[in-house]
């Protein structure tokens, strides 16, 4: 007689994929590795939106027109991620944060990093609402987001 | 206009299930079967939901649940996103092409990753991804814009989980019945700051079956059908920096239907809200775009009790996502509760006020990328 047994297997799936940039995307990670931050401006309603896009997804026209914007920006929001979870690609604790750099129009996520991130409420001692960043850059640039290393407070 | 009704839901157990995802799906649709007095035959064509491959693990996830909603020689499809998939199931009906549709969404929780391990795969693999981006980074910063820019106080977050879950206490189809303090979800680990542990939701075992069926056949199946008057729903943009993650679509999508519901007041229009709550405050800021108090008022909205269970509108007296996740179901565990509240058949979690018109919403993606919003009438 059949026995009313449950059981599970372990399964996991790993699978390569080859994730093509498209021409916008390589050629800003080609301006990082000048240690250039590069955003798009659409034509149509002039956004510069960092990272660029090929096209205003707003206005739906391509954007072609490439415009530095600075390296320095501002924090419109920011997290402090303490939580390990399986696959995590940044070491625990880190704060992940929207900054819009100076002459973009857009956010761009990246990491606030530079000092010591041990204790929570040191770091919203430092990372502010509205407070200002730098961009710090990596010293191999290996033509990815990572190039710009992280961003840190300015003093 | 042809109406369309829910006739019966049925759901799983909240409890994390030993049964593989195939048999938990058939149990189900099963006993939504057998509910309406309807055979495998009977049904018009089906629409499963929730195909992800990340959380079952199934790439082509769908042609593995088939055979448990009774798709065999029907006419099917799938939405992705499950209050997609239920408007979808009420186009085949309208298009009068089929008296009856089930609609499904099965997702088993308990075998996938931890959500966070799941969600950067939203991301982009150029621009988030390589930043350690996923749902909860996006929500975490979402809440402390909000928390800033209106004064909403931690506080007031952390009240919708003790909400949220002392109303779960009462839901038997709900994951987790404990009751938790203020103090319990104040004092919960900090793990994406301003964000709290408790302030999370969990990640659950969840089978949800509902039949759609037009206006003629619902009268004879039921004597409680439930209408849909009013379906919106918007989209935002991909990249969370091009967002105001403050004022995404929900207004957009919640006027579309309000419209076409023919609802100007809200908060006096709609008698019970199921709003898709995955963090807490986000009840609070979903709540205010509902249009269920004004801009910025929602910690006002929970400190005054309105949206207790025995307030003047009450929202997720089911307990809500915060108590129960089933991640790619809860949209539609979100219609369903609010079918059960318009048929007075949600049990001890019934609210105490007539229930006329209720309110079900689904999100998803980074911080409310895609909102919808589901008005049915009794």
């Amino acid at each position: 007689m059949a026995k009313e047994e449950y059981r599970i297997i372990e399964a996991e799936a790993v699978v390569p994929y080859e994730l093509a940039l498209g021409g916008t995307v390589s050629n800003f990670f080609d301006y990082l590795k000048e240690e250039k931050i590069m955003g798009k401006r659409c034509r149509k309603c002039s956004r510069v939106l960092v990272p660029p896009r090929s096209f205003c997804p707003r206005c739906f026209e391509e954007m072609d027109e490439w415009v530095e914007v600075g390296q320095e920006g501002v924090v419109e929001t920011w997290v402090y991620i303490n939580m390990p979870f399986y696959g995590q690609v940044i070491k625990v604790p880190y704060v992940s944060a929207q900054i819009r750099l100076d002459g973009s129009d857009s956010g761009l996520t990246h990491l606030i990093a530079g000092f010591d991130l041990t204790n929570v409420n040191k770091v919203r001692e430092i990372v502010k609402l509205g407070g200002r960043v730098k961009a710090v850059w990596s010293k191999e640039k290996k033509g990815n987001i990572l190039d710009i290393a992280y961003f840190e407070p300015v003093k | 206009m042809q109406r369309v009704a829910i006739t019966h839901v049925a759901q799983s157990p909240g409890v994390e299930s030993k049964e593989n995802l195939h048999d938990f799906t058939y149990q189900v649709n099963r006993e939504v079967l057998d509910k309406a007095g309807l055979k495998r035959a009977d049904v018009g064509c089906i629409i499963s939901s929730s195909a992800d491959i990340f959380h079952s693990g199934l790439s082509c996830a769908n042609a593995f649940d088939w055979d448990g909603i009774g798709a065999f020689m029907k006419e099917g499809s799938r939405a992705e996103e499950s209050a997609m998939s239920f408007i979808y199931a009420c186009f085949r009906v309208l298009s009068g092409h089929f008296d009856t549709v089930l609609v499904t969404a099965a997702i088993k929780g308990s075998e996938n990753p931890d959500n966070d391990a799941i969600t950067p795969f939203y991301g982009d693999p150029f621009y988030l991804r390589p930043v350690g981006m996923n749902e909860s980074v996006v929500a975490a910063m979402q809440m402390r814009q909000y928390m800033d820019r209106y004064g909403i106080t931690e506080e007031q977050c952390a009240k919708v989980v003790v909400k949220n879950r002392g109303n779960a206490l009462f839901n038997p189809y709900t994951h987790i019945r404990k009751r938790v303090s203020l103090e319990d979800v104040m004092s919960s680990d900090r793990i994406y700051d301003p964000l709290k542990a408790l302030e999370c939701a969990p990640k659950s075992d969840g089978v949800v079956s509902v039949l759609i069926a037009s206006e003629d056949k619902a009268k004879k199946l039921t004597d409680k059908p439930v209408w849909l008057s009013g379906y919106g729903c918007s989209l935002d943009h991909f990249i969370p920096g091009d967002r105001n993650l403050l004022d995404g679509q929900l207004q957009a999508a919640a006027g579309r239907a309000y419209e076409m519901a023919g609802i100007s007041d809200p908060r006096k229009a709609i008698d019970v809200a199921e709003v898709c709550e995955p963090y807490a405050f986000q009840e609070l800021l979903w709540c205010e775009q509902l249009g269920f108090c004004k801009e910025g008022e929602g910690g006002k909205l929970i400190d005054s009790g309105i949206t207790q269970m025995d307030g003047s509108l009450p929202v997720n007296p089911s307990g809500g996502v915060l108590a129960m996740n089933p991640y790619t179901s809860r949209g539609l565990y979100r219609i369903a509760e609010a079918a059960l509240q318009l048929k007075g058949q949600a049990g001890e979690h019934q609210v105490g006020k007539k229930v006329k018109t209720a309110l079900a919403h689904s999100t998803h993606g980074f911080g409310g990328q895609c909102h919808s919003v589901v008005i049915l009438s009794a």
